[in-house]
């Protein structure tokens, strides 16, 4: 004769039945060996298949990026948006170079030069190749990269934060771009060795609208920093105090 | 536009934890390794397809496993698998009186024996062992899922755990005669 209980065995195991069955459970298997033994049995195979069949399947890691990019915000596999975002970020640039040639002074050529890798690279869509938030990923990925070494600031206390980092070229020379967050505004930090046509910006800090865009450029120890962004002054200022003050 | 692209980014922060135990799930549904991966691509694209219709704050899971499940039993392998197994209304045949107390038999079962008992067991007895002892779902979630009364859940999981048994006691019970 099989105990009562015997089939509520699986759903106490299962933790579907109601509190109150629960302990009634609890207490009956005290007491009954027989369906103590089952529930032990039933139990283990649980158990063992959860152990059996869990991750028995590991998906290559081919078809994991394959997956990562039929998913992926920018891929090709969302037609509906990419006409428009192409469009637009077309536009931008379109707006931004014209800019630049309108109002461009002479001698800030370089400038221009990196008013274009700013505009170009946020509308790319892939715009850093280090992407972290932390410093200590960004600062590294750089090394044998760039023939200089430079100091990223502590931001947590900032409403900044790093997105990441990428190999810039201005007038042949490499240097690196960083891309910083503030609200909905990015920032492009730029480090490069100073050089002759870097010189005319001057060595001290100079805050510049031109290109309609917001800039700070100054040297520091043999280095050229520019920041640059259609973000307020004051938070490209902000900015370039906190990387002044890397060490 | 933008909403779009909001909703890529959250449909793929929320989709891509859910690889290694979707496809998990669909190699033992499907048996092999490409229909695994055919099976999971498809409900990938479905879901994001779809995402504008699943409503935030319900369980994202079980919609996946949902859409899964659904996009296997229309596959070719799904349709033959499934074929002839509405048994829910015939009586669990009770698994003849044995000697050995389930514990020890279990205990002796390897990891092998369990997997090879599981692929005997017909597509939807495994499918809800898998869905209630390794994705640890409630009954309630496989019933949402399954779209089946949480009754039914009961009974076809009861079933497919004495199949299970039975099967293992065989093979045990087998190899030491």
């Amino acid at each position: 004769m099989t105990c009562e209980w015997r089939d509520k065995i699986g759903a106490y195991l299962d933790n579907e039945l109601s509190e109150a069955d629960d302990l009634a459970m609890s207490r009956h298997l005290r007491t009954c060996q027989d369906c103590a033994m089952a529930a032990l049995g039933s139990r283990k195979l649980k158990v063992s298949i959860k152990r059996a069949a869990s991750g028995r399947f590991v998906p290559s890691p081919e078809f994991r990026s394959r997956i990562g990019k039929a998913v992926a915000p920018r891929s090709r596999s969302l037609p509906s948006w990419l006409p428009g975002f192409a469009l637009a970020a077309t536009a931008i640039i379109v707006v931004a170079v014209g800019l630049g040639l309108l109002l461009r002074p002479r001698q800030h050529d370089v400038l221009v030069e990196i008013t274009d890798l700013h505009v170009s690279t946020l509308a790319s869509a892939n715009p850093v190749d280090v992407i972290s938030t932390d410093r200590h990923t960004v600062k590294p990925w750089f090394q044998g990269k760039l023939p200089f070494t430079f100091d990223l600031p502590e931001l947590q206390n900032s409403e900044f934060h790093l997105i990441g980092g990428r190999m810039a070229y201005v007038a042949q020379g490499p240097g690196a771009q960083l891309l910083f967050g503030v609200r909905k505004h990015q920032i492009s930090a730029f480090v490069f060795q100073e050089r002759e046509g870097f010189a005319r910006l001057g060595a001290a800090p100079k805050t510049s609208q031109n290109l309609a865009f917001n800039l700070e450029t100054w040297t520091d120890r043999g280095l050229r920093y520019v920041v640059i962004s259609d973000a307020s002054a004051a938070d490209v200022l902000a900015l370039a105090k906190l990387l002044r003050s890397a060490e | 536009m933008h909403d779009d692209r909001g909703n890529a980014e959250t449909f793929e922060a929320l989709a891509m934890p859910l690889l290694a135990p979707l496809y998990n799930f669909a190699h033992w549904l499907a048996g092999n390794r490409d229909e695994a991966e055919d099976l999971v691509q498809e409900t990938y694209v479905k879901a994001l397809k779809g995402f504008g219709s699943f409503t935030p704050g319900t369980n994202f899971r079980a919609w996946m496993y949902r859409i899964l499940r659904n996009t296997f039993l229309t596959s070719r392998t799904g349709l033959k698998a499934t074929v002839s197994l509405d048994d829910e209304e015939n009586p669990v045949t009770q698994p003849a009186a044995d000697d050995d107390p389930e514990s020890l038999l279990f205990a002796r079962a390897d990891q092998e024996e369990i997997r090879r008992a599981l692929e005997q067991l017909p597509v939807v007895h495994r499918e809800i062992i898998l869905l209630c002892d390794v994705e640890e779902m409630s009954y309630k979630e496989i019933a949402e899922l399954a779209g089946i009364p949480i009754g039914t859940v009961m009974s076809r999981l009861s079933r497919a755990r004495s199949s299970m048994r039975s099967l293992l006691r065989t093979k045990l019970q087998g190899a030491r005669q």
